[in-house]
């Protein structure tokens, strides 16, 4: 069973949440990108064997979208944070 | 390769079987080969076999990291089935079907394949629509395919839940009577023993740790037992699929997903098809062995931990009580969990790469097993050939790409909802 830190309920139960897949995807301007850009961006992933960062929704606690760093590999979550804020030792990207 | 019969099996017997010869050999490894498989599972035995049988290509090693069929070959609920709408689906799957249907006679080696059929339940009266247009459409690509209703369903399966009260109530199916189930571990076991028969080597223990590049064409692998060099390489590793295509620095449209099944205590002959509901996430069959097989659907997040946790288990053991409340009496024996490589599209990835001599067969989903003589039988045209055979075109890379997606549950760019 996960145990989700979430970072404003504490730690909860997995059932509470609802995975939201890979939070280091960054949307491509829709002005300038290329359909390369765009392809990649909806269908590549990077499906790491080790820590994986990635989006939760709370939808049965506060319902907010957090992001937690989770080995994908041991299950270990070693970090958590607002969906809009950096992981502990990521750089400050939104 | 000293063939299986019920003569050999006599012979053996008088003398206490106690001299069988084993069945593949255990190579060292050579320098180089023509073709290296990665991955000594179902697919990249059938590969192996098929790059031998069918194309005369048998300097051919098959490199697996643990031992045959140890991955998901061992790990799957064993279904064989061709039940598909769309037509690329259908064409293979069914070309699939029709090799397991001679397969235990092609290999001479026992594969178990029962043709027991294979049952979606309908709950409502929009799956009944849906029910009648797949089935439709697998007539019209020639592919057996009956719709039952309520009375038919309770004739094959009385044990599933008829009353009033019930939770998912019964509107009918659609059957497959052509599907069925195997023997997992036989079907590798079967391709190992005819692949090494016409001289693949089969090395187990052998771990890839690297893929060798020179510019854009791949030309070997580093392994836990050295290097070799191959003039061709075809991955069939399953759920490592974008694990081991990151070594050749290939970013794919794949996440990996845990999937479990458990098996409760055996029982006497009680359910002799496959029953699936879409609708309560469940599906069941009974093993030759009297255990209930029964699985559901992901554990929904990334992971390669083949274990998986309980809310799973609960979802879809719940769900078959529901649908068969006498179950809910039977003792769980075993559950276990696999690595899914699951794709963009939920259809397979079977074709070439952007790297020259380097093919992907992954993206397999829920579903690889059906697909192993298929898949191997494909895939082994497509390495000999450099070039896809009609029936594994549309099963490209390029397609996500392209906008040729083969979406059958139309569920999008979400791995985890196919």
């Amino acid at each position: 069973m996960l145990l989700i830190p979430c970072p404003f309920c504490g730690p909860r139960d997995q059932i509470e949440f609802t995975y939201g897949g890979d939070a280091t995807l960054t949307r491509p301007d829709p002005a300038t990108a290329s359909e390369e850009a765009w392809a990649a961006y909806v269908y590549l992933r990077d499906n790491p064997k080790g820590p994986h960062s990635e989006y939760w929704h709370h939808h049965a606690g506060c319902r907010a979208w957090i992001k937690v760093r989770r080995d994908t590999l041991t299950h270990e979550i070693s970090a958590s944070a607002a969906a809009t804020a950096p992981l502990a030792g990521e750089a400050g990207k939104p | 390769m000293a063939r299986y019969s019920i003569f050999s099996l006599a012979r053996h017997a008088l003398r206490h079987h106690e001299d069988w010869p084993r069945a593949w050999r255990d190579p060292q490894p050579k320098p180089a080969y023509d073709v290296v498989i990665v991955g000594g599972g179902g697919h990249g035995l059938a590969t192996a076999y098929y790059l031998a049988k069918n194309h005369g290509i048998s300097n051919v090693a098959v490199l697996e990291k643990g031992w045959l069929g140890g991955g998901n070959t061992g790990r799957n609920t064993t279904i064989v089935r061709s039940n598909y709408l769309l037509p690329a689906n259908a064409r293979f799957y069914e070309h699939s079907l029709k090799l397991w249907e001679g397969l235990s006679r092609e290999l001479n080696y026992n594969v178990m394949f029962s043709q027991r059929g294979v049952l979606n339940l309908a709950h409502s009266d929009a799956q009944m629509d849906a029910y009648a247009r797949r089935g439709n459409a697998m007539r019209l690509n020639g592919i057996d395919a009956v719709l039952l209703d309520r009375d038919g369903v309770r004739d094959m399966v009385p044990q599933l839940d008829f009353s009033a009260a019930a939770r998912f109530p019964i509107r009918g199916g659609l059957l497959q009577p052509r599907g069925g189930t195997a023997r997992h571990d036989a079907v590798a076991w079967g391709f190992a023993r005819a692949a090494d028969a016409r001289g693949v080597d089969i090395i187990q223990n052998c771990e890839v740790t690297g893929i060798l590049r020179e510019g854009d064409r791949v030309t070997g692998v580093e392994t836990t037992r050295g290097t070799i060099r191959a003039g061709k390489i075809g991955l069939a590793v399953a759920g490592h699929t974008g694990h081991v295509a990151a070594m050749a620095g290939l970013r794919l449209p794949i996440e990996s997903h845990l999937l479990q099944a458990a098996v409760s205590e055996p029982l006497k002959p009680l359910l002799d098809t496959v029953v699936t509901s879409g609708a309560a996430h469940v599906y069941v069959s009974q093993s030759d062995k009297g255990e209930l097989v029964f699985g559901g659907d992901l554990d929904f997040y990334n992971s390669y931990a083949q274990r998986g946790n309980l809310p799973a288990i609960a979802s879809f053991t719940t769900a078959l009580i529901a649908l068969f409340p006498g179950f809910g009496r039977l003792r769980l024996m075993r559950h276990w969990g696999g690595v899914m490589d699951m794709t963009m599209d939920g259809s397979p990835i079977i074709g070439k790469t952007p790297l020259r001599n380097f093919y992907i067969d992954g993206g397999w989903c829920y579903g690889g097993f059906k697909a192993t003589p298929g898949s191997g039988w494909v895939f082994a045209h497509t390495i000999a050939n450099d070039a896809p055979h009609p029936l594994n075109e549309a099963f490209s890379l390029e397609r996500f790409a392209s906008g040729h997606v083969i979406d059958e549950r139309g569920a999008g760019p979400v791995p985890g909802a196919h």
